[in-house]
């Protein structure tokens, strides 16, 4: 039996970066906010105090802070023709679990994406012609610009605190910072992180090649910083654990550093963690939403009528939630008919690992999330695509993470996987290798999307999602291009071997490469093509709005979250200033 | 809060005359006196009866345990539910619970209720507190009043330790002292009762007047001494900090921890500035109590130093650095912060061992935790690395023996802290 709960204005459906954005920002504009979560809930003090959080074992390897298969998994498959089938360990993405999502364990990356970006299919055929687009192509612009972000983005970054360098500050280029990004109101919060020796001799190395390198914009602070909310960061103290962990030295933005300090003091706000939404409920006529159901975890099911419905889950199971619940039309491969769940679309990687002759310090060991260097010019349409013959591209980066003992053992190929041969190669290398990696662009296609598995179900009995994708020929050419560039650098850093990473073949879920993932529920000026309008609202159901990745028409060659924390702050905006004054669809249909 | 105006020191004067003649009547009146009950709301904070009357269902409804010298007193229900709460009590029951430590049925409180400071407050102030407390929802909730040994169980034992350490009596205003010093006494002195914690006992429990404010070991923690000694007490700080302090749960010397981070919490937070300014008017004029100056500092290379420095660089340096600066208003100064040279070092100790977490307020909501390391860290060593940091960056004060932070432990373990 279904219990019914006392209604509320607003009903949050996952409490991580945009969550709780969206959640404070709501509940200080007077609304009565509910925010349900999945996992349990997360906290610096309680869950990551700095004496136990730098453990590799637990969080790096056993990966405690993520979502278990147990929990939710997917169905897999590379393209229709194929049966998909279930995966049963979590690889090649890991989505988050508990308060703070993927805020908790990330690397602190924050990108503005660029003005291309947003208008990437139009920019595409002005400058190379409609036949330049790749086959099987569903690009399409997103329905907002660049310009009505960038005062969003600058409010995410001022939230973070991100350390970087401006390389465009109103139209005025910056020298150290990066020429090709769009134009930024103010130069960031904090300066750049200090670098350690690996990234100093790529961004010489680069220079020399004639490329433009800039520090990583780093959401790992250089110095103290406080935010508008009053929450305050601590400097990075450069302990290398930060991507699979949470901070335990309030030194990385986060929901638990920067929000929800703030967050759990509004008396109008709740928080019921390890509850699972399973449906966003509608009016009989299907063009409103009622609240959510959700299944807490002794398996009693309840009812949480709202006036309004964010889902702020990750992107995947955002797309699953209005598949189960019923909101919009299911994208179809085959007639091309249909939204939820097109243009799903994924990241590409690779690089180039160096071993350098001679004494070097490069003490990987001293590291955080998001130090190091990162060279533009050959993402997007920063350079001219006349002759390499693909759409889009990638950032191309030294940023060495960490030097963490378990997973960080690099050794040249052919040498011996354990052993003492293994230990000394270690002993030998560690200190003096490097990576230089790729992160490229994926353009969305036709075979690629989300939908509801016909076979598989959950424990609770509702179907799995889907997930049907490959890497494309452009995709494909875009990462060797990227890696010979990773490999020229890598050589005029002075390696004396070079390792390619080029993973070849279909694409595999099972080896880590990215949580990127974008795409299903995408927005959009047309309801034929999106879930949802340029405001993240539903086109079907007005009282439903959207946050995070999936409303991605597209994938850029940067990290996500800069673009996902400033289309949080645009949406809650939207709400709060035109919403509530007039609830109702913020965009004819 | 304004300052005491003749007019309301008149009302206060003839507030018991007006008692005389109608106290016998419940106090109904005051159920709709919007004014006075919003007083009184804001008395009670100041007061900081919540912290103590606490309960799951009501912030009033009592049965929390007080640590007192000599056991553990639990807390009455103050909502106004007739059988197990202030239900039946009139305005001069409640005040001369306040003002006399004595209960409605004629028994004596113990002093865990700190009547020997609010002895001072008006009966103004009395009265409105009592209005406020009729409004707040009642709650049947009954607690066992009698958890004291013999021959503490006896109540009438309290009239002897009347006699030897209560003074009765309202607070008087000093001629020649500002308002705001006078209303910072009134309210450090009696509602605030800052000594209750603050100032020493003797072996009785009762007050030691002469040593006001110099510090004490108390329920696990060290309340730091808060006069105006420079070495150990708040002679340093300027008035604006100690505001700072009181208002946000941390300034540029110090943050508020365990018992404090409460009383920050529930109460100096929600006061108004002039009352905190007063408070902080009042504090500042104190005398220094304790050693006036500091012992001379421990050898930097001797034995116990070199340890205790070997281990706050692998455990603590990361967030407190290595000057012990910290960062400013987020991870506390070693450097500069009395903390750590307080007579008993209690406090250094369970942070050490345990952690903490200190004052969330809406001015400095993120509360930075300290971490707890007595799980990989002995005794010997925490005796060392507290030892290192009350002889470091300019501290001095005594060595910390292996064995009191043995005792600390045990105690910790018995308060399942």
């Amino acid at each position: 039996m279904t219990r019914r709960l006392p209604s509320t204005d607003v009903v949050v459906v996952g409490l991580g970066w945009t969550g709780s954005i969206m959640s404070l920002e709501l509940a200080r504009a007077g609304l009565n906010v509910v925010a349900i979560e999945r996992g349990p809930w997360r906290d610096t003090a309680a869950d990551f105090p700095p004496a136990t959080s730098a453990d590799e074992l637990r969080y790096a390897v056993r990966q405690d802070l993520f979502l278990r298969p147990a929990q939710e998994t997917l169905t897999f498959r590379n393209n229709i023709s194929q049966n998909a089938l279930p995966i049963r360990r979590w690889g090649s993405f890991l989505p988050g679990n508990g308060v703070g999502g993927a805020g908790v364990h990330w690397n602190g990356h924050t990108w503005r994406w660029h003005p291309w970006d947003f208008t990437h299919r139009s920019s595409t055929i002005e400058r190379y012609g409609a036949d330049f687009l790749p086959p099987d192509n569903m690009m399409q612009d997103w329905g907002i610009t660049y310009d009505e972000l960038e005062p969003f983005y600058d409010r995410f970054e001022y939230l973070c605190g991100i350390a970087g360098k401006a390389g465009n500050l109103r139209g005025v280029i910056q020298e150290g910072g990066n020429p090709f990004e769009g134009p930024r109101q103010r130069e960031y919060p904090t300066p750049p992180m200090r670098l350690t020796q690996a990234p100093t001799m790529f961004e010489k190395a680069a220079r020399e090649l004639g490329w433009h390198p800039f520090p990583n914009p780093s959401a790992n602070m250089s110095q103290a910083y406080t935010n508008s909310y009053g929450c305050r960061l601590a400097p990075c103290t450069y302990c290398g654990f930060c991507e699979r962990f949470g901070c335990g030295n309030y030194s990385k933005a986060s929901p638990q550093t920067c929000v929800l300090p703030a967050l759990v003091r509004q008396s109008n706000f709740e928080a019921r963690t390890e509850c699972q939404v399973t449906k966003v409920n509608l009016s009989a006529d299907g063009k409103r939403a009622t609240g959510v159901t959700y299944r807490d975890t002794s398996g009693r099911e309840w009812e949480q009528p709202a006036e309004m419905v964010l889902l702020c889950a990750y992107q995947l199971f955002n797309v699953r939630l209005l598949l189960l619940s019923g909101i919009g039309t299911p994208y179809d491969p085959r007639t091309g008919e249909g939204t939820v769940g097109r243009n799903y679309a994924y990241q590409i990687t690779g690089g180039a690992t160096g071993f350098f002759p001679g004494e070097r310090h490069f003490n990987p060991f001293v590291a955080s999330g998001s130090e190091g260097i990162v060279v533009d010019d050959f993402n997007d349409d920063n350079f001219d695509h006349t002759q390499v013959g693909f759409v889009g591209g990638s950032s191309v980066a030294c940023i060495p993470t960490n030097g963490r003992p378990i997973l960080n053992r690099p050794v040249p190929e052919g040498t011996l996987r354990w052993g003492s041969a293994w230990k000394r190669a270690t002993h030998e290398n560690y200190n003096r290798t490097a990576s230089v990696g790729i992160q490229g662009s994926v353009m969305p296609y036709r075979g690629a999307y989300l939908d509801l598995d016909p076979t598989y179900k959950d424990p609770l009995g509702l179907p799995l999602l889907r997930l049907t994708f490959d890497f494309q020929e452009n995709e494909r050419k875009l990462r060797r291009f990227g890696v010979d560039r990773c490999i020229e650098a890598v050589r005029a850093m002075g390696a004396d071997r070079v390792i390619r990473n080029e993973i070849t073949g279909p694409y595999d879920i099972v080896p880590y490469q990215s949580t990127h993932t974008t795409g299903g529920a995408i927005m959009g000026a047309d309801p034929k093509t999106s879930v949802v309008n340029k405001y993240c609202q539903s086109w079907d159901v007005p009282n439903v709005f959207m946050a995070g990745a999936s409303l991605f028409p597209m994938n850029a060659g940067f990290n996500p979250t800069g673009t996902v924390g400033a289309l949080a702050y645009w949406a809650v905006d939207a709400i709060r200033e035109r919403y509530l004054k007039a609830p109702g669809p913020l965009v004819p249909a | 809060m304004s300052p005491r105006t003749p007019a309301r020191r008149l009302a206060a004067l003839l507030a018991p005359a007006f008692v005389l003649l109608l106290g016998a009547l419940p106090a109904q009146a005051d159920d709709n006196d919007y004014v006075a009950i919003e007083r009184g709301r804001y008395l009670a904070t100041v007061g900081d009866c919540s912290s103590c009357h606490l309960h799951r269902e009501s912030p009033y409804a009592g049965g929390r345990g007080i640590e007192a010298p000599f056991g553990t007193i639990n807390a009455p229900n103050i909502t106004p539910d007739p059988e197990t709460g202030l239900g039946r009590w009139t305005r001069d029951d409640f005040a001369r619970a306040l003002q006399q430590g004595v209960s409605r049925n004629g028994g004596h409180l113990y002093p865990a209720l700190p009547y020997p400071w609010f002895t001072r407050i008006s009966r103004e102030d009395s009265d409105a507190i009592y209005a406020y407390l009729r409004t707040v929802p009642p709650v049947s909730n009954a607690v066992n009043r009698d958890t004291l040994p013999f021959p503490f169980s006896i109540r009438a034992v309290m009239r002897v330790w009347n006699g030897m350490f209560f003074e009765p009596g309202r607070f008087q205003p000093v001629i020649g002292r500002t308002d705001e010093w006078n209303r910072g006494a009134y309210l450090v002195e009696g509602l605030g009762h800052c000594g209750a914690c603050h100032t020493p006992v003797n072996a009785l429990g009762g007050s030691r007047r002469s040593q006001s404010f110099a510090g004490q070991a108390l329920q696990g923690w060290y309340a730091p001494n808060i006069g105006g000694s420079s070495y150990q007490g708040i002679g340093e700080w300027g008035v604006d900090d100690v505001v700072q302090y009181l208002r946000t749960g941390a300034n540029g010397w110090t943050r508020a921890s365990g018992p404090m981070a409460e009383v920050v919490q529930r109460s100096t937070s929600r006061m108004t500035e002039a009352d905190l300014r007063a408070i902080a008017v009042y504090l500042r004029d104190q005398p220094g109590r304790g050693p006036a100056t500091a012992p001379p500092a421990l050898a930097a290379d001797s034995p116990r130093m070199r340890t205790g420095q070997a281990i706050y660089v692998d455990n603590c340096s990361a967030c407190h650095r290595r000057d012990g600066q910290g960062v400013e208003s987020m991870i506390p100064s070693l450097a500069s912060n009395q903390i750590a040279v307080q007579a008993g070092p209690e406090t250094l100790i369970r942070l050490v061992l345990s952690g903490s977490r200190p004052a969330a307020t809406d001015a400095e909501p993120t509360a930075p935790a300290m971490p707890a390391f007595g799980w990989r860290l002995n005794d010997a060593q925490v005796a060392d690395v507290v030892t290192y940091l009350r002889n470091s960056w300019g501290n001095a004060a005594p060595p910390v023996e292996a064995s009191v932070v043995q005792t600390m432990r045990r105690q910790l373990a018995a308060r399942g802290e």
